[in-house]
């Protein structure tokens, strides 16, 4: 099957005031349709720069960089952000259909999408709120089904759920098993959560080192959907535990 | 205190305040010349509009004080965005500015007077640059202030050029402060019309200026109160207009 993104010895650096900092060195990861794959690593790593990579809004210094278009028609990726970021002067419906709105696509066709979006994650009776109106787990939804909405070929996520109580977190990572389920969408899933990150993946991916590179990378090898009280998963957190702290005695 | 209590209160306020110009006129306290007593006032008021001169004043002064008001808002809208949204234009601009912002609005007078003459033109120039200033700083704030994490929601979901910057997020964003400016602005520009048309132009500061050549003052009184009634109008429908477009704030 073809890879949705082929990342091949990628390297960034900045320079600011003449000074040279190397953020990411020689990285490689390739992405197959459906997967699941989450990366951990210590805050300032790099994990976010490797999202603005995929993004476009970074240029890497080197290395080749490839994300399947499955049509022009959709975008590569979509972002759902660590705090949910919506306009604050749009409605909940209206948020959601935002990402739609260069595409030519006419109005009703795109508050149909956006409808369906807001169903998806379960909040399809809201759609007409202000986005103060709503608590901090239904503003994520809607985060995350703004960046459904547009039909990426990979749905990124920075920590998208790291900002929330543990109870609301939970059914928000169950959640995301379901649409997974349901769309069969390809998510790349940032955070420095262990346990939320083999929880959810199908591989986890550690970040480490300056310039950071891929240290570790393990399967994890349960079936969805998964129960958090599976021993493998168990087993892998503490597999993950060790090689990081490992890595960091290294350091 | 209790709403029943502020209210009571303001009214004996008023009622006192009243009295005691009532008073001094009639007492012979001060010459009733110069200060005309309140009790006057509803019949010149009715003199007037049974003339026809109130409502062409308060017409004349209303197109000076909109068509001004729409020209500096927009002006001051127009290039407040284009200096909080690129550098270049706030450095080039920056030294005209540093110039022309401390000149207060009047000082125009002279040269409004040469360029269009005693005309509705000339009013409307000193109105419109009366308020423009407070648009402009207002909105180049705004601009400037909003949030880069939203600008960066745009980006990430393929807005990227300035325009699409521009109506998707950088309006929407600063619609608050851009507000605050123009509601001030609508205080500023009432000052500016009398001042404009007190040098000729037709409307309610010409119609005062006569009145008081003429030591009617109980006329300059009731255009005096024309004006805060006109005043109060319009910045009661601009604070409702202004709460329905910010209806999205929490």
């Amino acid at each position: 099957m073809e890879s949705v993104i082929d990342i091949e010895g990628l390297s960034l650096a900045y320079e600011r005031d003449g000074q040279r900092t190397e953020v990411l060195a020689d990285l490689d990861l390739t992405i197959q349709p459906g997967e699941l794959v989450a990366i951990v690593g210590e805050s300032g790593v790099g994990k976010s720069t490797l999202l603005r990579v995929l993004m476009g809004l970074a240029k890497p210094s080197g290395g080749r960089v490839r994300v399947a278009t499955g049509d022009s028609r959709r975008p590569p990726v979509a972002l759902v952000f660590q705090d949910a970021r919506l306009l604050p002067w749009r409605r909940v419906i209206s948020n959601v259909a935002f990402g739609l709105e260069w595409r030519g696509i006419p109005r009703m066709k795109r508050l149909e999408r956006a409808k369906a979006m807001l169903r998806l994650v379960g909040l399809g009776n809201l759609a007409h709120r202000w986005p103060h109106q709503l608590s901090g787990g239904q503003r994520q939804r809607v985060s995350l089904a703004r960046a459904l909405a547009v039909d990426p070929e990979v749905l990124l996520m920075d920590e998208p759920f790291s900002a929330l109580d543990s109870f609301t977190r939970e059914a928000l990572q169950d959640e995301l098993q379901r649409i997974r389920a349901e769309t069969g969408k390809t998510v790349l899933f940032v955070t420095h959560d262990i346990d939320e990150a083999v929880y959810l993946a199908d591989r986890v991916i550690v970040l480490a080192g300056t310039p950071a590179g891929i240290s570790a990378l393990v399967e994890v090898p349960v079936a969805h959907p998964r129960s958090r009280h599976d021993p493998t998963l168990a087993a892998t957190v503490r597999q993950l535990r060790t090689e990081l702290s490992a890595r960091s005695a290294e350091l | 205190m209790r709403t029943p209590q502020r209210l009571g209160l303001a009214a004996a306020g008023l009622a006192l305040f009243l009295a005691i110009w009532e008073a001094a006129p009639r007492l012979g306290l001060v010459n009733p010349a110069f200060l005309p007593p309140p009790s006057v006032i509803p019949g010149a008021f009715w003199k007037e509009i049974t003339s026809g001169i109130w409502f062409g004043a308060v017409l004349s002064s209303l197109s000076h004080y909109l068509v001004g008001l729409a020209a500096g808002v927009g002006c001051g809208i127009a290039l407040g965005i284009a200096s909080g949204m690129f550098r270049w234009f706030e450095s080039a601009t920056a030294w005209i500015v540093r110039v022309l912002r401390p000149i207060p609005g009047l000082a125009w007078v002279p040269f409004a007077i040469i360029w269009f003459g005693v005309q509705p033109s000339a009013a409307v120039f000193i109105i419109a640059i009366g308020v423009f200033w407070i648009v402009f700083f207002a909105t180049q704030g705004a601009v400037r202030g909003v949030d880069r994490d939203l600008i960066e929601v745009a980006q990430a979901f393929g807005f990227r050029s300035s325009t699409a910057r521009l109506v998707k997020i950088l309006l929407p964003a600063s619609t608050p402060g851009i507000l605050v400016g123009v509601r001030t602005a609508l205080g500023q520009a009432w000052m500016a019309v009398v001042a404009a048309e007190i040098f000729g132009v037709p409307g309610v500061g010409q119609r005062m200026m006569q009145a008081s050549s003429l030591l009617a003052t109980d006329i300059v009184v009731v255009y005096m109160l024309t004006m805060a009634g006109l005043y109060g109008l319009f910045d009661s429908a601009f604070v409702a207009l202004q709460g329905w477009l910010l209806r999205w704030k929490a």
